[in-house]
């Protein structure tokens, strides 16, 4: 039984991967039909196109312009291809106005010129550099809770006092009642996936560096948490998870239908996962975004009439930055919650199936 | 739709960064900061434990004091209620003790006087009779000074005697 198992797991894991990878290089062919036809920058304001250019990732960290002219982080280029590890900085790109290596940067993104040429693109881009100084502050305000413990088990104190009291809550409102009583295996994991999450949501609000990336709200890293998701909630599953899969309490002539509505139930949840928090943080950036694009499209049109309407669009970014204070716990705790709900689901058993024999 | 295409350079770089913070931090932080959580909750309820056992503990050595007192109370009541009552039979028993003794002496003094009574009458009575009769002979010698008073006496006697 063991056995079976096992290797009903590997195969769900190939084929989640298969899927994936084929999806990804489909929308891979979709881009570049995309990219080849882009237009040059014209001087008009183009709020759809600042919006996409702040919420997407990019290989330098772009602070302001200044007499026309970006002030950037230059962030490392790595790419992999036949020719071997390629290394470079992206201030060697001059924002998209120069060619490297052969390499050139088309809308902020590396395309080779030698369109034959087979490369993948691992650099450090904004969204990483981003992700990792988050994990590094993350890491440093933990050690340092972790560290408070060390002398005696009085009330928390500083920050402390603000991560104890969501380790409870989590703990005991979250992942207790809906994994049961082996939660303690899944706290770590949970606990990182919520405060990793919550850390680099609250970070994306910070409009200046080293916040302002929008790493959450990027489907790439969404897709990594969820399939993490995944791939516990299959190598923990226990019989019973298995067993309502692919042999449900059906009639068997209806095995046919109710099996791969299961399967694709199951394959559903991190997909879900994945898309509830790119769709929420990047919904929340999009607005954002669009109530400061107003004030420029209206500046456009007569300075006053741009300033008057800074006024309302400063206003309701206000409001919008403190709804997405909000959301960056709601998404973190929501997606927590969730997989903690999945890991519950997988090794709950079902005593009462005894009952019958 | 660059926004749902995932870039395979971020989702290397997300896991192995993911992958090292969840290390680092179910290492160094997760497991004291767990640690210390469960064990200041097991300090928690073992305290409230021990208060509650303390209570109950405080509760009976109360209950124990209260009977302690109550049975000395019982205890101070009963001496209490022995002693008047040893004091009033004590009395009763005096009262009655003297009052017998009053009677005896009263009976005996009665008695006396019966007898002093009894033996001066009889006294009386005798002293009474010797008088008379000294008293009877001496008129008897004054009337029979000469015979014929001494005759005259006799008939008549004789008469009475007669009739």
């Amino acid at each position: 039984m063991f056995v079976n198992i096992k290797s009903i797991k590997f195969l769900f894991l190939v084929t989640f991967f298969t899927t994936f990878f084929a999806f990804s290089a489909f929308s891979q062919h979709e881009e570049h039909a995309a990219a080849t036809e882009h237009h040059s920058a014209t001087e008009k304001f183009k709020p759809g196109k600042m919006i996409l250019e702040h919420i997407r990732d990019a290989h330098d960290w772009h602070i302001c312009d200044i007499g026309g002219h970006p002030v950037s982080v230059s962030l490392p280029i790595i790419i992999y291809s036949e020719k071997g590890l390629e290394v470079f900085s992206s201030a060697k790109f001059e924002h998209g106005h120069a060619s490297y290596n052969g390499y050139k940067l088309v809308e902020g993104v590396i395309e080779a010129e030698d369109v034959t040429h087979k490369f993948y693109d691992l650099s450090i881009t904004k969204n990483v550099m981003a992700m990792m100084i988050g994990f590094i502050l993350l890491i440093i305000v933990m050690l340092s809770v972790a560290r408070s413990y060390k002398n005696g088990l009085g009330a928390p104190k500083g920050i402390g006092a603000f991560v104890e009291p969501l380790i409870v809550f989590l703990q005991d409102e979250v992942v207790k009642p809906s994994i049961g009583k082996h939660y303690a295996r899944y706290m770590p994991l949970l606990l990182t996936m919520f405060f990793g999450i919550f850390f680099l949501n609250l970070m994306g609000l910070i409009p200046i560096i080293p916040g302002g990336a929008n790493v959450t709200g990027n489907i790439a890293f969404t897709l990594v948490l969820a399939v993490i998701t995944f791939i516990v909630t299959t190598v923990t599953a226990k019989k019973d998870y298995w067993k309502h899969i692919l042999m449900p309490d059906v009639p068997v002539l209806l095995y046919i239908i109710v099996i791969p509505i299961e399967i694709i139930g199951v394959l559903n949840k991190p997909i879900v996962l994945m898309i509830r928090l790119f769709a929420n943080i990047t919904a929340g950036h999009i607005i954002i975004l669009g109530f400061f694009s107003l004030i420029f499209i209206f500046g456009e049109m007569s300075s006053g009439l741009g300033l008057g309407v800074s006024v309302f669009s400063v206003i309701f970014t206000l409001f919008m930055s403190f709804l997405e204070l909000l959301v960056a716990f709601l998404q973190a705790y929501v997606f927590v919650f969730l997989s903690s709900l999945f890991f519950g689901q997988a090794i709950e058993e079902h005593h009462h199936a005894e009952a019958h024999h | 739709m660059f926004l749902v295409k995932p870039e395979l350079g971020l989702i290397i770089w997300s896991s192995v960064t993911f992958l090292l913070l969840l290390f680092i931090l179910s290492k160094f932080a997760w497991k004291p900061i767990l640690a210390a959580l469960k064990e200041r909750e097991q300090k928690i309820s073992d305290s409230l434990e021990l208060a509650e056992k303390t209570k109950l503990e405080m509760q009976a050595v109360q209950a124990g004091n209260e009977r302690l007192l109550n049975e000395a109370r019982l205890e101070r009541d009963k001496i209490l209620k022995e002693a008047k009552e040893m004091k009033e039979s004590i009395l009763n028993q005096a009262k009655k003790s003297a009052e017998d003794e009053t009677r005896k002496s009263i009976a005996l003094a009665k008695e006396a006087i019966d007898k002093e009574k009894f033996a001066a009458m009889s006294e009386m009575k005798s002293a009474a009779a010797t008088l008379s009769v000294e008293i009877a002979e001496k008129i008897l010698r004054k009337k029979l000074e000469n015979s014929a008073e001494q005759d005259s006496l006799i008939n008549e006697y004789l008469k009475q005697m007669n009739a």
